[in-house]
């Protein structure tokens, strides 16, 4: 007898690369990002729901809310989407225009980092947020294995967007993708995701998107 | 009928002792003239140091150095005891004061409604214990006879009058709460039980003592009826604790809140109503009371929601000075129809529960802190939207493409070779579009936008001035 065999049917191991057998639960809920392209590369074929997922940018302007925006519209017409501590003021009329529900956006400014953090464990956690965005300039391992866990209680999608470097940091996210401007659009580069090997990255023009 | 009293015989020491969670600290109540005041109640603590209720207070100091003494406060004690009839009000219609230290409720019509009799009894004491109350009761067919069971000690449940007939002969005389010389004159008589008291002939005893000690009896037993008049709770919150001693904790006062946030929360189900402003006066010994003030963006009466938000913010609030009262105050009260009791204990909440999760926030970062977006029906773009409350709605207009980040103030950008830099020289995709309005108030605006584009691939919203054309500005960023 093939002496894999005993060892394959154990639940407790995952088999990489074969997503029917995997061991988190990749049937679990996820929310088209709204560009086929990135959703046929995504883990169940969206954005993690109840899930961290983090993106590494070398600085903000690239495209990377409106990578977000169509789940966003999507996302806003039933449930909250907090903004913690956004970089700069997020453009009202922007957001209108690309069918976000404005009535369902709250914003939450603070300077404390201890208090961003604390505000979007509370978000993440509450169960009233479609999702939740957050720009921390400092995360630890624990703190992020906290909000992971907020992100699962609360059934939120919880996008982190963190410079390039913290690539280098292990992190509990279950989809790390990393964002850079090309030529022809954003380019979108899988870095981490439950389930999944890495692939080769995807190419987004904004015109992708079907809402 | 049924009655279940409530008797609160360490009222006095309660009122002090429900403000903390500290390990009982020897402690009474003196009472009696100012010249030679007595111990009137004492606790625990100053129980085993061997002081007791009677004593003189030097003899009391003497036992114990390190004795806290307060003196008594009837008033106190009526507008506890009348706290407490307002927090019962949720359980019965027909609460009835028993000053100065029980209450009365009729719980016939509200065994259904709260699951039988063990249930509701169960509910009332545990809640009573919460409240930081310590508690003997009984129940019984008639007010005053189940009054007399409490008082005795004795926490029985009797549903028949016959049996409250037996119960009620057994108990001496002493229990009855009449004059020292009836009781007197009663012993003098060889009564010694509320049986022997019946024995004797009706009329002969009403002669002999007075009509009064046969209607009492009577009205105890049920032979004649005795209608109590109900408490009626008044129409605002406003309850006092005093604490045992001064406290510098936000921490320790989060603990004795939470015992006035019960009250409320009792008080505001009995009357149907939620509350959305609260307020907090802090008391302190040498200057005038700190206050802190709650709003709720929808009316609440869950005590948990009302607690982590009452500790949120005194958190973050910087004690003045010790702090050895809390005042809690709601004046308004509003109609409530559903039961809040529920709230964020599954992801599923619906869409109604958002208040909570905006209250929480704005109780610790502030309300300023925790804000919506509204779109206002302008062109221009600083104009064409304002921070609001969330949740409002505002107009919107379409624009054309706008960028997702806004600069609060335009930038400045150097302008090379007849083209604006930002990271190198930026590559207008589309523009210009031209907004020209706002002369009418003090924001003239005359500006030609274009979307650009850097060698870094960053797009930006660029604009230039009209009445100035050599001057661009960075505006937004298109995130």
């Amino acid at each position: 007898m093939d002496p894999l065999h005993p060892l394959l049917q154990r639940t407790d191991i995952w088999r990489g690369g074969d997503r029917s057998q995997a061991p988190y639960a990749l049937a679990a809920a996820v929310a088209a990002s709204g560009y086929p392209a990135l959703d046929a590369r995504l883990p169940g074929g969206g954005w993690p729901v109840g899930a961290l997922t983090e993106l590494l940018l070398h600085r903000p302007g690239i495209g990377e809310l409106r990578l977000l925006l169509p789940a966003l519209a999507r996302l806003s017409r039933q449930r909250w989407l907090v903004c913690v501590a956004p970089p700069h003021l997020l453009y009202a009329p922007a957001l209108a225009r690309a069918g976000v529900n404005l009535a369902r956006v709250l914003l939450v400014d603070d300077q404390e980092p201890a208090e961003q953090l604390w505000a979007l464990e509370q978000a993440l956690r509450s169960g009233l947020c479609g999702a939740v965005l957050a720009w921390p300039r400092t995360l630890d391992h624990r703190r992020l294995r906290r909000l992971q866990l907020a992100a699962e209680a609360g059934a939120a999608l919880g996008f982190l967007f963190r410079p390039a470097e913290a690539i280098q940091e292990a992190s509990p996210a279950a989809l790390r993708l990393g964002l850079n401007p090309s030529p022809t659009g954003l380019c979108v580069t899988l870095l981490k995701q439950r389930g999944g090997w890495s692939r080769a990255p995807v190419i987004l023009e904004p015109r992708d998107a079907v809402a | 009928m049924l009655w279940l009293s409530l008797y609160l015989p360490d009222l006095p020491l309660d009122l002090l002792g429900r403000g903390t969670s500290e390990p009982e600290h020897p402690l009474l109540i003196q009472d009696g003239p100012s010249q030679r005041p007595v111990v009137y109640a004492c606790n625990g603590a100053a129980c085993q140091a061997g002081i007791m209720p009677g004593m003189g207070l030097g003899a009391a100091h003497s036992l114990s150095p390190e004795l806290r003494v307060h003196v008594r406060d009837p008033q106190a004690e009526t507008e506890a005891l009348e706290g407490v009839a307002a927090w019962a009000g949720q359980f019965t219609s027909r609460v009835v004061l028993q000053p100065p230290a029980g209450l009365l409720l009729e719980i016939e019509g509200s065994l259904t409604l709260f699951g039988g009799l063990a249930a509701l009894r169960a509910r009332i004491l545990q809640g009573l214990r919460e409240l930081g109350y310590t508690v003997a009761p009984a129940i019984a067919p008639t007010p005053l006879g189940s009054w007399l069971l409490a008082r005795a000690g004795q926490p029985q449940e009797i549903l028949e009058i016959s049996h409250l007939h037996s119960v009620l002969r057994k108990l001496p005389i002493t229990t009855l709460e009449r004059s020292a010389h009836l009781i007197q004159a009663l012993r003098g008589m060889g009564v010694q039980t509320v049986n022997d008291c019946l024995h004797l002939p009706r009329d002969g005893l009403a002669r002999r003592l007075g009509p009064e000690l046969v209607q009492y009896l009577d009205r105890a037993l049920g032979r004649i009826p005795d209608p109590r008049p109900a408490y009626r709770a008044p129409p605002r919150f406003q309850r006092r604790l005093v604490l045992p001693a001064e406290v510098d904790s936000t921490e320790a006062l989060g603990f004795a809140a939470r015992r006035l946030l019960l009250e409320l929360s009792g008080f505001l189900r009995g009357r149907g109503c939620g509350i959305q402003n609260l307020t907090l006066d802090l008391g302190h010994r040498q200057r005038p009371p700190s206050r802190l003030t709650l709003g709720l963006v929808r009316p609440s009466r869950d005590t948990e929601h009302l607690t982590r938000l009452l500790r949120e913010r005194l958190e973050h609030h910087a004690l003045a000075a010790p702090v050895d009262e809390l005042v809690l105050r709601a004046d308004r009260l509003i109609p409530l129809e559903e039961d809040s009791r529920n709230l964020f204990r599954h992801p599923e909440s619906t869409a109604q529960d958002w208040p909570q999760l905006v209250e929480r926030l704005q109780a610790r970062l502030g309300v300023k802190a925790v804000r919506g977006l509204c779109p206002l029906p302008d062109h221009r773009p600083e104009r064409a939207w304002r921070f609001c409350t969330p949740g409002e709605t505002g107009t919107t207009v379409t624009h054309p493409r706008r960028p997702v980040w806004l600069l609060e103030t335009p930038k400045p950008l150097p302008v090379s070779e007849g083209a604006p830099w930002l990271d190198g020289r930026l590559r207008f995709e589309s523009g210009p579009e031209r907004i020209e309005s706002g002369w009418w108030d003090d924001m003239d605006v005359a500006r030609d936008y274009f979307i650009a584009e850097n060698p870094r691939h960053e797009r930006f919203w660029v604009y230039r001035e009209r009445r100035a054309p050599e001057r661009w500005f960075l505006h937004g960023v298109f995130g």
